[in-house]
């Protein structure tokens, strides 16, 4: 298998609202691919679709090397899905959550046992394992969460918005987990909102705005495309502005190509300095 | 059902259990329950109303409070169904490679274990209020297994309710919407003779009237007048036949309905 998930003009549409316009995207095998977007910007409406819980309007698609339309279940078999909110049985211990799936997925009582103690040990819950998951963490519930996805050893792993919500340690755990499944040769589709995110575990990243891919590349070719450096300066009065406009193009090595705008009040005006095309490294 | 559906509805039936045994509330709103609503209907009703028959109240009510249980099923499934789409596990099931029937079986007959709880305790209850049953032990086992046929055709209309309205507000709404008439407009409390012509025929018809007559039989309690309707006259046959034809026409739906569930985000 070569490639882990393919798209082909992926159409959504809600009643007057079209959510999806024509999306085509890749996943290779191996690969994380990060969905980068605002919110509504479609992300989530992409991976149900994929995830076979959606059935879209129109495209072709294909999960580890199943077609989406004839043969979902085949589908199911191979996929992991961590939704934007933990999606475990609260009053449930985890170790119980972990067995259900198991047992869900066919695995065997035995089976189910084991495979649930050794996901409770390799994400850091074996102490909590017992008890019920509502007394979680926000950030056990999401390992339990991405643990659940993992009891039938998935080829291919959905990840939505998996930190959303959670505390700069619990999200670099995190991270560091979903790392340890990469490594091991899962392919992900990953959706955030957070371009650090997006740079620490994509390989590769699309932008998605309203229903459409805006930019597709490596995180460091999107941050050269988008993310370039830009200087603000306010002044009190017009008047002042062609000073500032010299007193920085006099610090600068590289003249930059400015803007003037007025800003909220009339009276002050503000110059924007973006690094003109010469000047950026490349 | 195949095997695969078996055991991941009995793991689901599981997991339902454990809920119960956590969660003191849950347990204590289907024990309690159903001993107020026979304290209430047969006791306190029961010293102010006469059956035509001469027959003691507690004995004619007693089909008609089963029933109760029976009908409030249907929003027990729904809001538990509401539940599952609200915290993500819908997706998480339905993400599965599991029959599309496992989780809504599991739930079901989960609610359904519940109810037959229920019956236990009530025909304790019902006993020491002064219910008695009239008939072989088989005819009462009969009467219950229809009472608890109409209660697996009600939770899973109940399943369909949470599915499509995906709101435990909105199911409370539409729930009491569907159980008031089903419950009052039969033979429960009242006997039919007394409505007007057309209302007759429509609680005549309701399956709800037909387990209850059918009940009082089985159970050889009084059936109080019946009326010369074709379900009246042959309430045993006529309560299975419309209780699985509820389930033919409900079960497809809501197996339909759960491919489709998506969360409400």
């Amino acid at each position: 298998m070569e490639t882990a998930i393919s798209a082909e003009g992926l159409r959504k549409r809600y009643a007057e609202h079209e959510v999806l316009r024509g999306i085509d995207l890749a996943v290779g095998a191996g690969e994380v691919l990060g969905l980068l977007g605002p919110n509504g910007a479609g992300k989530t409406t992409i991976v149900r679709i994929l995830a076979t819980l959606l059935p879209p309007d129109a495209g072709k698609v294909t999960v580890a090397g199943y077609d989406l339309a004839r043969e979902p279940k085949e589908i199911r078999r191979r996929i992991g899905l961590t939704g934007q909110y933990a999606a475990v049985d609260a009053v449930l211990t985890g170790r119980e959550n972990l067995r259900l799936i198991g047992v869900l997925l066919g695995l065997g009582k035995r089976k189910a046992r084991a495979r649930a103690d050794e996901l409770l040990e390799q994400f850091d819950l074996a102490d909590a394992a017992d008890r019920p998951s509502r007394s979680y963490s926000g950030g056990m519930r999401r390992r339990l969460d991405l643990a659940a996805s993992l009891v039938a050893t998935p080829s291919v792993l959905f990840l939505d918005e998996p930190t959303t919500g959670l505390d700069v340690t619990s999200r670099q755990l995190l991270w560091q987990m979903v790392r340890q499944q990469v490594d091991s040769g899962v392919s992900v589709l990953l959706t955030t909102q957070y371009l650090e995110e997006a740079d620490q575990l994509a390989d590769r990243l699309v932008v998605l705005d309203k229903g459409t891919l805006i930019a597709e590349g490596t995180p460091e070719e999107l941050k050269r495309k988008v993310g370039g450096e830009r200087l603000e300066v306010s002044v009190a009065t017009a008047a002042e502005l062609p000073a500032v406009v010299k007193a920085v193009a006099d610090a600068s090595a590289d003249p930059p190509r400015w803007t003037r705008r007025p800003v909220a009040s009339p009276s002050r005006w503000s110059a924007a300095w973006t690094p003109s095309p010469r000047s950026r490294p490349s | 059902m195949s095997s695969d559906t078996f055991t991941h509805s009995r793991a689901l039936i599981g997991r339902h259990l454990r809920h119960l045994t956590r969660t003191p509330q849950q347990l204590m709103s289907i024990t309690l329950m159903p001993v107020v609503f026979v304290l209430v209907f047969g006791y306190l009703f029961g010293s102010a109303i006469d059956v035509p028959g001469g027959q003691k109240y507690q004995e004619y009510i007693m089909a008609g409070i089963f029933i109760q249980v029976v009908m409030s099923n249907l929003g027990l499934t729904a809001l538990g169904v509401v539940g599952d789409l609200d915290n993500g596990l819908m997706d998480r099931f339905r993400s599965l490679p599991i029959s599309r029937a496992a989780v809504l079986i599991g739930r079901t007959t989960n609610d359904l274990i519940l109810v037959a709880w229920s019956f236990v305790l009530m025909s304790g209850i019902g006993f020491l209020i002064g219910w008695r049953v009239h008939n072989d032990f088989l005819s009462v086992l009969g009467g219950f297994g229809l009472l608890l046929l109409l209660g697996l055709a009600t939770s899973w209309l109940g399943a369909l309710l949470g599915l499509a309205l995906r709101s435990a507000e909105a199911v409370n709404a539409i729930g009491a919407i569907i159980v008031m008439p089903m419950s009052f407009l039969s033979n429960a409390f009242i006997p039919l003779d007394g409505l007007p012509g057309w209302m007759q025929s429509v609680a005549e018809w309701n399956p709800v009237s037909a387990v209850v007559l059918a009940c009082r039989k089985l159970f050889g309690n009084a059936g109080g007048s019946t009326g010369d309707s074709f379900p009246m006259q042959h309430p045993i046959p006529m309560a299975l036949v419309l209780t699985v034809a509820l389930l033919a026409l409900v079960v497809p739906l809501t197996v339909r309905a759960y491919e489709k569930a998506a969360s409400k985000k």
